[in-house]
């Protein structure tokens, strides 16, 4: 009896230590089944208010991000390394509209594809956010190289740098809270969820209304799909997104390329010994034949 | 082996002997005031202290960079030009370690040199172009294994091949310190060293290209191409060529105390012979961009101004300057080789460009240009650069070698570098 309560409470404790440290380590693996989170701006219902600016600002104050009072709508304000999102106003056919910009944060990133040391990487808890961490970047600025949203801003003018841009909120979403902007948006613009469900939302609202949207959800295929999503009713490039960034993940041009490495790897020295050896050969019957060397012409 | 006699010898007397030489050694050779080591030296004054700024104050201190323009000279010029126009120490130990063209063995050395210095030195310009450069070694330590990135692959393939650069350069260092022993051990090392770097070299000169495939809405379409790793690793080898053809001009004359026999008799047809298998090279890669604008079916951008820029560079410099050297091989003319090279390398320094900054967002309101700093600090490397090679080349047996083989291993070749 002794012994086997002993045995028990070795296993409990050893469970006990096993799950502790699965508790870290569970996360990564629980990943893949999880849903990708995502934010569905409506850009018919944004009034141009920059709440969102202002919550973002709040939020992020530490890391810099500023909110200005009184910006002007009649120039296109670009998100930058202390304006993570960016409000514009655009005038169209079918009337004024506004539209918040900030990193897309695609499913298949292409600034976390270009970094070499996964500073730029997708956060997991849960799955959907970019983030980026400090000890790791040795800014080399691939990923603005290789962002086709323009996202990433380095900061120019500090002797210790940082790569800034939206980062979903990602600390307030492992809370499980809600990205700041989603929660200070008082026009109902901006819904927060799985990105499942907002697809089945955004389109729901243009089936509901077919005569007020464009029948694309920007972002639903855009660099193989973002967590940020949008509705308009103007044709998208009126609203100042990039209509040419395709659909295709940017992760995908690389691919072959680097598929080809191994093959390069294996097949290179190969090739390159069987020359060696063959020259060689002829390089002995050639010497007694011609045994000065300098060959001239 | 200078043992004294009636003394055993130590292990510390042949440590203290080459620590003596290279102090002797240290100390510049001839005048020291000449126009060349005023100008240069300047430029690295000045450089100097922009760095000190660069350094405190950020990259936006001394650069014209920008949230539009991540890359400028210090990527498009220092590495992307600076590794293909160092392409030559892996087209050069191609040819003389696998192909066994004995022809060029006499520049070996001194291409491989230049090889190694144009490595380190592009490694250094990123280190200053770096926003966090501490973290250099990350890829390296794995704090962070990118290997779905192509500046990874980059990274390891530049790093290994500088070090396989390093071993194949080595035994002119051992010889140059008298440790034969460590020579023999180096000397053994360098084919597999030429193989491995080889393989390297194909594939970080074309992941540098690899590099801007994620850039497809920016880099303008003919610029743009999927087969971009291909472009570069061609272009590398007439770049590489190219550059070893006017440094090797200009040492002949500069390092003409330093030449030995052979090379000095072997020079022209060396030059000549590496001319004609650039031309190879370039029409080869002609061909491929011709390719490239069919596939692509960019026929109509031709037309437009970016389109004539385009032309210039493909046809200004890249098929004239293959037809020159085609000619000059022909009529073993000397004078128009230099020339082609030149052109050559011009072409290669406009293409790289080109990729990185020029035609990157060609409709940019405002397009990035270089600052006068970041031009001083490029020309200050490219400065250190010349006087390390100087250095090397004045002392250690680079440009005045003639291999010392063991009889036993190789007797036909012993007698073919006496005979020469």
């Amino acid at each position: 009896m002794d012994r086997r309560d002993l045995l028990k409470t070795m296993g409990a404790a050893a469970g006990t230590v096993l799950v502790a440290n699965g508790l870290k380590a569970e996360t990564p693996e629980a990943a893949p089944t999880a849903e990708p989170v995502g934010i569905l701006v409506d850009t018919t219902l944004c009034i141009g208010c920059r709440s969102c600016e202002y919550a973002c600002a709040d939020a992020h104050k530490d890391a810099g991000v500023e909110y200005e009072e009184n910006a002007d709508f009649s120039v296109v304000r670009l998100t930058s390394e202390k304006r993570w999102t960016a409000v514009n106003k655009y005038e169209t056919a079918k009337g004024t509209f506004y539209a918040k910009k900030q990193c897309m944060h695609c499913l298949s990133p292409a600034c976390a594809s270009a970094c070499l040391t996964k500073a730029m990487h997708k956060n997991l808890n849960p799955p959907g956010p970019i983030v980026w961490t400090a000890d790791r970047c040795m800014g080399c600025r691939y990923c603005m190289i290789s962002c086709p949203f323009d996202m990433p801003k380095f900061q120019y003018n500090k002797a210790v740098p940082r790569i800034e841009k939206c980062v979903m909120c990602a600390e307030r979403l492992a809370e499980g809270k809600k990205p700041a902007c989603v929660e200070n948006c008082p026009s109902g613009a901006l819904t927060f969820g799985n990105r499942k469900d907002l697809l089945e939302e955004a389109r729901k609202r243009i089936y509901a209304e077919p005569e007020k949207y464009v029948h694309q959800i920007y972002g639903e295929h855009e660099a193989g799909g973002t967590s940020w999503m949008y509705l308009s009713a103007v044709p998208f490039e009126q609203l100042g997104f990039n209509t040419n960034v395709g659909d295709e993940a940017y992760p995908t041009y690389t691919r072959e390329f680097l598929y080809s490495v191994p093959f390069v790897e294996i097949l290179v020295p190969t090739f390159m010994l069987a020359l060696s050896a063959a020259t060689k050969r002829e390089e002995a019957v050639e010497k007694t034949e011609h045994p000065a060397a300098g060959r001239k012409g | 082996m200078d043992a004294t006699i009636g003394r055993i010898p130590r292990p510390g007397d042949e440590l203290r002997r080459v620590a003596r030489l290279v102090l002797q050694e240290l100390k510049p050779k001839g005048k020291v005031l000449t126009p060349f080591n005023v100008t240069t030296g300047a430029i690295m004054a000045v450089a100097a202290v922009l760095l000190v700024i660069r350094f405190a104050r950020g990259l936006g201190a001394v650069t014209n960079l920008s949230q539009d323009f991540p890359w400028g000279i210090w990527i498009g010029y220092d590495v992307m030009t600076g590794v293909a126009i160092a392409g030559g120490g892996y087209v050069l130990t191609f040819m003389v370690y696998v192909l066994h063209l004995e022809k060029y063995h006499p520049i070996i050395r001194a291409t491989v040199l230049n090889a190694l210095l144009g490595y380190v030195f592009a490694a250094t310009s990123l280190l200053l172009d770096l926003g966090r450069p501490w973290n250099i070694m990350n890829p390296m330590i794995g704090n962070g294994f990118g290997v779905s990135s192509v500046l990874f692959l980059v990274a390891w393939h530049f790093f290994l091949y500088a070090l396989m650069a390093l071993v194949e350069f080595s035994p002119a260092a051992a010889e140059w310190l008298g440790l034969e022993r460590i020579r023999r051990v180096l000397k053994g090392m360098t084919f597999a060293a030429v193989i491995f770097g080889i393989t390297l070299a194909f594939l970080h000169q074309a992941g540098l290209g690899a590099l801007m495939l994620m850039a497809r809405n920016k880099l303008h379409p003919l610029w743009y191409t999927e087969f971009i790793p291909v472009l570069f690793v061609v272009s590398s080898v007439f770049a590489g060529l190219s550059l070893v053809i006017v440094e090797g001009s200009i040492s002949a004359r500069v390092f003409a105390h330093r030449t030995g026999k052979l090379l000095r008799w072997t020079h022209e047809d060396i030059m000549l012979g590496l001319g004609r298998i650039a031309a190879g090279t370039m029409f080869a890669y002609f061909a491929l961009e011709i390719v490239t604008v069919m596939h692509g079916q960019k026929w109509a951008l031709l037309a437009t101004p970016m389109g004539l820029w385009y032309l210039l560079e493909v046809l200004g410099f890249v098929l004239v300057p293959g037809a020159l050297y085609l000619m000059a091989y022909r009529a073993r003319n000397l004078s128009w080789v230099k020339a082609a090279a030149g052109l050559t390398l011009f072409g290669v320094l406009l293409n790289r460009l080109n990729v990185s900054i020029i035609a990157f967002r060609p409709n940019a309101a405002v397009h990035y240009v270089p600052s006068w700093m970041e031009i001083v600090i490029t020309l200050a490397v490219v400065s250190a650069e010349i006087w390390i090679f100087r250095w090397v080349v004045n002392r250690m047996p680079v440009m005045d070698f003639e291999e010392v083989r063991t009889p036993e291993a190789r007797p036909a070749l012993k007698r073919t570098v006496a005979a020469a």
